[in-house]
C-alpha cells in the first residue's frame, strides 16, 4: 500500500497555457517511437475503468498492418455516478482530439470517431466547431485524419469496447468473443483502438509534460493523475481531479459530510468501502479506477443500496449471456426473498457464490464485474440485509 | 498452415492455427458440453455452459470462442468448472418453462439432458420465468415458446446466417431481452419462409413445428374417410434416426408397413410425383428454351428455376418479387400428388373425393405452409389435407405401439406408388437437376445422358452452389435447334446460396438455362421437418442414402416410370396439356420484403 495522501491537482482542466495543437505539432516531430516510450513509461492506464497499459495498447495498434485503421474516443459515459468525460468534452475538447490524433499519428490510423452517449448529444455542436478547428491544423501538419462524431443510443454496455463497435456497425449492441481483440478487428474488421475521453486527454499531457514529470505524480502502483466524479452524500459534488494513491480515509475527511458509512468506489460496477476499511484502503489498488465515487452517510439503507444497482444490472444487461442476464435476475430476486423473509440469510452465502460464478463465466466486464459491489456490500452490511 | 501445441487435461495435442479449445479437445475424445454452439452456425459464446479453465487465468474461457494458443494447458474437468457449469444450467432452468413432460422436445432436449448430467436442482434459485407468456401458433408451420427459450440464438443465427431471413431477431436487452420478428409481429405476418431450420436448430422446445397428426389420426379413425398418405425421397432415409437406427439407414419397405398399420387405406409414394414434375418441369424447359432460343420470344423468362421447395417459392415471392417469372409453373410434387389424389386417384378407385384425406409425410415445415396455400385446391377440394414432418411421422409409430425394427418390409400401393431412382434423388441438393437433364438429354436426343451409370456427378455434392454445362448433339429433328448447344445449368441450396445466384440472375448477367434451389441446407434431406439433430455430417449420409436407393432401383428415369407413361395415356394427356395445366400448374404472389 502506498499512500500519498490526497494531492489536489489542477492538469487535466488547466487552461491553455501551450495550445493543445502545438503540443500535437511539437510531438510529430519527434520520432514516433519515442513517443510511444514516452507513453509507455508515463506508466498512463486506461482511465474508463479496466485500467489496461495504455502504451501497450497503442503497440500492439502500431503493430497491426492494414489500409484502414480507426481510432475511436469512448464518450459513452455511462458508468453510475460518473460525469467526468463530459466535463472534458465541454471544457478542453482539445486536449481530447489532441490526445486521438497523437494516437493516429504514431499508430498510423486512418479515421476517428468520437462515440457519444446519447445523452451528450447537445454538446455535438461545441464538438463540430472544435472538429473544424481540428481539421485545419491537421491539414497544416500534414495530418491526414477526419474524425467523425457518432452518437450512441443509450445502452449502458456499449461502453464496453466491442459492444460500442457493434453499435457502430447498426447491430445490437452486444459484446463480442475475445480474441479477435479491437485492435486486432474491430470497427469493421479493422484495426481499431478504442479510448476514454480522460486516457486520450492524459496522453496530450503526457506528452506536454514528459514522462518523467508525467510519472513524478502519483505512486508506484498506479501512475499520474485522475479524475473523480463526486456525488452522493457529500457538500462538495462534482469532478476533482488528484494524483492517484489516495487513501480512503483522507478523500472522507475531505469530502465526507463527516456522517460517511460507505463510499462506492469506481461506479455501480467497483466496489463499496465500509468505514472500517477506510483507513486500510488506497482509492484505485485492488479495487477499479474509473473514478466514480458515490459517498453514503448513516441515513443510507445499503440494502437500497444495492437493490438500485442490480435494478440497474437486470436492466442494463445486454441480455446475450446466461450468468449476465439470469444471474444479476437472481441477484436482485434472492436479495428480495432474503428481505422479506421467503428464503433464509444463509441464502445470501449461495448468491455471492453465485456472483462469483458469474464473474469467471461471464462474457464480458459488465457480468463479470457485479460481484465486486454485491459481495462488497452484502458481506459487510449483512444485518441491512435481512429480515 | 501452422500449428500449435498445447495440453488438454495433461494430454499434450498438436492442432492446426485457429482451432477452437472445443475443437481441439473433441479430437482427443473430450466431450465439452455445449447449448448456442451449432457446427453450422457461426460462433456465439452466448450460453457460457462449454466454459474450461486455461491455466494462470482466473476467468473461465468458453472453449467454442476461444481459439486454442501455443502452450496452453487446458483443463476441461474440474471443480471450479462443474460448479460454474451446473450453476449456469441452473440458471437455464429458473428462467425455462420445465413443463418437460409436456413438451414436444421431451426426451430430445440439450437443456434436459444437461440438467440430467449435471443432476441440476430445480429449487437452487428462484424462478424467474415470466408469466403470461404467450405460445404464437399464428403460422401454419412454426411455433414459438418463449416460455422454453434458452437465448442461445441458434435460430437468429440460422435464420440470418443459413437462410438470409432474418425473420428472427434477439430484441431488447437485460431481463427483457428475447427472440423476436420485426416490429413483433406475430409469425404469420412476418417474412418468414416457413423453412423451419431454425425449429431444427433450436436446442429445446421453444420453435417446433405446428403438429397435425392428431388430425391425421381422427381420418385414420373415421372410417367415412379414405386415408391416402405419401411420404417424400428424403422420410426414408431419415426416419430410422428416430427409431433406433443409425444416420443414413434406409427404412423404405417398413416406412411403408408401418403407414399401413397404423390405418392408412392406401400408401403410396411423393416419388410418383417426382417424377411426374420431372416430366412436367423437363417439357416445361425445353419449352421456355424453344420460345427463347428459336421464336425470341422476350416474354419467356431464362434460367427457369426449380419450384418445388415451398421455402424457396416463398423467399423468392418477398425477396424477389419482380422474377417471380423465372420460376417454373409447376407445383411441388407434394401438391401435384394431393392434385391427382383428388381427381385421378379417385376416379380410378371409384372414390367420392370428398372422402379423400391427402396426408403428406415430408421432411419440410414448409410444406405445411403450402398445404394451405389458397390457390392450392385446382380440383375442388384441399390438394393435400395434412402435411406431416418425419418427426411427427416418427412419433406417430411410436404412439402406435409398432416394434419398428421388426416390421416386415412392403411396397407401395399403387395406382401412383411406382418410382424411379430419379424421384428418389429429388430429396438430396442436386437431384431434380440431375433427374430433370436425365429426362430432358433423353426427350432431345432419344439417347440416355451421357454419364456413366446415368449418375451426373457434377452437380451433385454439398458446395453451396455447384455449377455445370452440358454440351447437347446428335439432336432429334424436333429439337434441332438446340443441336451444339451448351446447357448451363447450377445448383444452389439453402436460402444463402439461393440469394447469391437470384442476385446474378437479377442482374441479367447469368448465362444459366435451368437453376435448381432448395431452401435448405443439403437439400430435403436437411429439411426443416427431419429429426433433430441434422448437421453436416449426418446430412452427408443421408444424402449417400438416397443415392444408394436411386442405384437400388431398376428404373432410374421418370419417363420410364409406367405409372408415368400410363397416367399421360389414361387421364393427363400430354405433358404441358390442359389438364396438366389446370391440375398440376400454379402461379405466385409478389409479396413485401417487410
Amino acid at each position: 500500500m502506498s499512500n500519498k495522501g490526497l494531492r489536489k491537482v489542477d492538469i487535466l482542466f488547466s487552461q491553455y497555457s501551450v495550445a493543445p495543437y502545438q503540443i500535437l505539432k511539437q510531438t510529430m516531430k519527434k520520432n514516433k517511437a519515442d513517443v510511444l516510450t514516452e507513453i509507455n513509461e508515463s506508466g498512463l492506464r486506461g482511465r474508463g475503468g479496466a485500467g489496461f497499459p495504455t502504451g501497450m495498447k497503442w503497440q500492439i495498434m502500431a503493430d497491426e498492418k492494414a489500409e484502414e485503421k480507426y481510432i475511436i474516443c469512448n464518450a459513452d459515459e455511462g458508468e453510475p455516478g460518473t460525469f467526468k468525460d463530459r466535463k472534458l468534452l465541454v471544457e478542453v475538447p482539445r486536449k481530447v482530439i489532441s490526445g486521438m490524433a497523437i494516437a493516429a499519428w504514431i499508430t498510423n490510423s486512418t479515421k476517428g470517431y468520437i462515440y457519444l452517449r446519447a445523452e451528450y448529444n447537445y454538446l455535438i455542436p461545441a464538438l463540430k466547431k472544435e472538429l473544424e478547428v481540428f481539421e485545419e491544423y491537421s491539414k497544416q501538419f500534414g495530418l491526414d485524419f477526419p474524425i467523425e462524431i457518432f452518437s450512441g443510443s443509450g445502452a449502458y454496455v456499449c461502453g464496453e469496447e466491442t459492444a460500442l463497435i457493434e453499435s457502430m456497425e447498426g447491430k445490437r449492441g452486444e459484446p463480442r468473443n475475445k480474441p479477435p481483440f479491437p485492435t486486432q478487428e474491430g470497427y469493421l474488421g479493422k484495426p481499431t483502438l478504442v479510448n476514454n475521453v480522460e486516457t486520450l486527454a492524459s496522453v496530450s499531457m503526457v506528452c506536454r509534460y514528459g514522462s518523467e514529470k508525467y510519472k513524478s505524480l502519483g505512486t508506484d502502483a498506479q501512475r499520474g493523475s485522475k479524475l473523480f466524479s463526486l456525488s452522493g452524500d457529500s457538500p462538495k459534488e462534482g469532478v476533482h481531479e488528484f494524483e492517484l494513491g489516495m487513501k480512503v480515509s483522507d478523500f472522507v475527511a475531505e469530502y465526507g459530510d463527516g456522517d460517511t458509512k460507505a463510499i462506492q468506489v469506481g461506479g455501480v460496477a467497483g466496489y463499496c468501502i465500509p468505514r472500517k476499511n477506510f483507513e486500510n484502503t488506497i482509492i484505485g489498488e485492488g479495487n477499479t479506477t474509473g473514478g466514480a465515487t458515490m459517498i453514503f452517510n448513516s441515513t443510507r439503507s445499503m440494502y437500497n443500496v444495492i437493490h438500485n444497482y442490480l435494478e440497474f444490472f437486470v436492466e442494463e444487461s445486454c441480455g446475450q449471456c446466461t450468468p449476465c442476464r439470469v444471474g444479476t435476475q437472481q441477484l436482485l430476486k434472492g436479495i428480495e426473498a432474503v428481505k422479506v423473509g421467503d428464503k433464509p440469510e444463509c441464502y445470501l452465502q449461495d448468491l455471492i457464490k453465485l456472483s462469483k460464478t458469474m464473474k469467471i463465466t461471464s462474457k464480458c466486464g459488465l457480468g463479470q464485474s457485479v460481484t465486486n459491489s454485491f459481495t462488497s456490500i452484502i458481506t459487510n452490511f449483512p444485518e441491512e440485509m435481512i429480515y | 498452415m501452422s500449428t500449435i501445441k498445447l495440453i488438454i487435461d495433461g494430454q499434450e495435442i498438436e492442432v492446426k492455427n485457429g482451432t477452437t479449445i472445443l475443437e481441439a479437445a473433441k479430437k482427443i475424445n473430450v466431450n465439452i458440453p455445449t447449448l448456442c454452439h451449432h457446427e453450422d452456425l457461426c460462433v456465439a459464446g452466448n450460453c457460457r455452459v462449454c466454459v474450461v479453465e486455461v491455466k494462470g487465468r482466473e476467468r473461465l474461457e468458453a472453449s467454442c470462442a476461444v481459439p486454442a494458443e501455443e502452450g496452453m494447458d487446458i483443463l476441461t474437468n474440474s471443480a471450479k468448472i462443474r460448479n460454474a457449469r451446473k450453476d449456469i444450467v441452473s440458471l437455464l432452468v429458473s428462467e425455462h418453462n420445465t413443463q418437460c413432460t409436456t413438451c414436444y422436445r421431451n426426451t430430445n432436449c440439450e437443456l434436459q439432458e444437461l440438467a440430467a448430467e449435471y443432476n441440476v436442482d430445480g429449487n437452487k434459485y428462484l424462478s424467474v420465468l415470466k408469466e403470461g407468456i404467450e405460445i404464437d401458433t399464428s403460422s401454419w408451420s412454426i411455433e414459438k415458446d418463449d416460455s422454453k427459450c434458452i437465448h442461445c440464438q441458434r435460430c437468429v443465427r440460422t435464420c440470418a446466417e443459413l437462410q438470409h431471413v432474418n425473420a428472427l431477431t434477439a430484441a431488447f436487452k437485460g431481463n427483457e431481452m428475447k427472440i423476436s420478428t420485426f416490429g413483433e409481429l406475430p409469425f404469420n405476418e412476418v417474412v418468414c419462409t416457413n423453412c423451419g431450420q431454425c425449429v431444427n436448430h433450436c436446442p429445446t422446445g421453444a420453435l417446433t413445428e405446428r403438429r397435425y397428426f392428431d388430425q391425421v389420426w381422427e381420418a385414420l379413425g373415421d372410417h367415412s374417410k379414405h386415408v391416402v398418405m405419401n411420404t417424400a425421397p428424403s422420410v426414408r432415409v431419415a426416419l430410422g434416426e428416430m427409431l433406433g437406427y443409425e444416420v443414413g439407414t434406409r427404412v423404405t419397405g417398413k416406412m411403408v408397413t408401418a403407414m399401413k398399420k397404423i390405418g392408412a387405406d392406401s400408401v403410396l409414394d411423393t416419388d410418383f410425383s417426382a417424377d411426374l414434375t420431372i416430366i412436367e418441369e423437363g417439357h416445361e424447359l425445353l419449352s421456355r428454351l424453344r420460345k427463347v432460343l428459336l421464336k425470341k420470344d422476350t416474354n419467356i423468362k431464362l434460367p427457369m428455376i426449380t419450384s418445388c421447395s415451398p421455402g424457396w417459392v416463398k423467399f423468392i415471392e418477398h425477396m424477389y418479387p419482380n422474377h417471380l417469372g423465372h420460376l417454373s409453373t409447376c407445383k411441388s410434387p407434394q401438391q401435384m400428388f394431393g392434385a391427382l389424389t383428388k381427381t385421378y386417384y379417385a376416379e380410378k378407385k371409384g372414390i367420392d373425393p370428398k372422402d379423400i384425406v391427402s396426408v403428406a409425410i415430408m421432411p419440410c415445415a414448409a410444406k405445411k405452409y403450402e398445404a394451405n396455400r389458397a390457390e392450392m385446391n385446382d380440383s375442388g377440394y384441399r390438394d393435400i389435407d395434412a402435411g406431416l414432418t418425419t418427426r411427427e411421422f416418427g412419433l406417430m409409430i411410436k404412439q402406435a405401439g409398432l416394434n419398428f425394427q421388426n416390421l416386415e418390409d412392403s411396397e407401395f400401393d399403387s395406382i401412383m406408388g411406382e418410382s424411379t431412382g430419379a424421384g428418389v434423388i429429388f430429396g438430396a441438393t442436386g437431384g431434380v437437376m440431375e433427374a430433370a437433364l436425365r429426362t430432358a438429354y433423353t426427350i432431345v436426343t432419344g439417347r440416355n445422358v451421357p454419364f456413366k451409370n446415368l449418375n451426373i456427378t457434377a452437380v451433385r455434392g454439398t458446395e453451396g452452389i455447384r455449377k455445370a454445362s452440358i454440351k447437347i448433339d446428335g439432336c432429334l429433328e424436333e429439337w434441332a435447334f438446340l443441336e451444339g448447344a451448351e446447357l448451363n445449368v447450377a445448383v444452389a441450396h439453402g436460402l444463402k446460396n439461393a440469394r447469391t445466384i437470384m442476385d446474378e440472375v437479377a442482374s441479367g448477367k447469368s448465362n444459366y438455362h435451368f437453376i435448381e434451389v432448395m431452401g435448405c441446407p443439403g437439400g430435403c434431406i436437411g429439411g426443416g421437418g427431419q429429426p433433430i439433430p441434422t448437421n453436416a455430417d449426418i446430412r452427408a449420409k443421408r444424402i449417400q442414402a438416397i443415392y444408394e436407393e436411386d442405384m437400388s432401383k431398376s428404373i432410374r428415369m421418370s419417363h420410364e416410370n409406367p405409372e408415368i407413361v400410363r397416367i399421360y395415356k389414361e387421364f393427363l394427356g400430354e405433358p404441358l396439356g390442359e389438364k396438366s395445366h389446370k391440375l398440376l400448374h400454379t402461379h405466385y404472389h409478389k409479396r413485401n420484403r417487410y
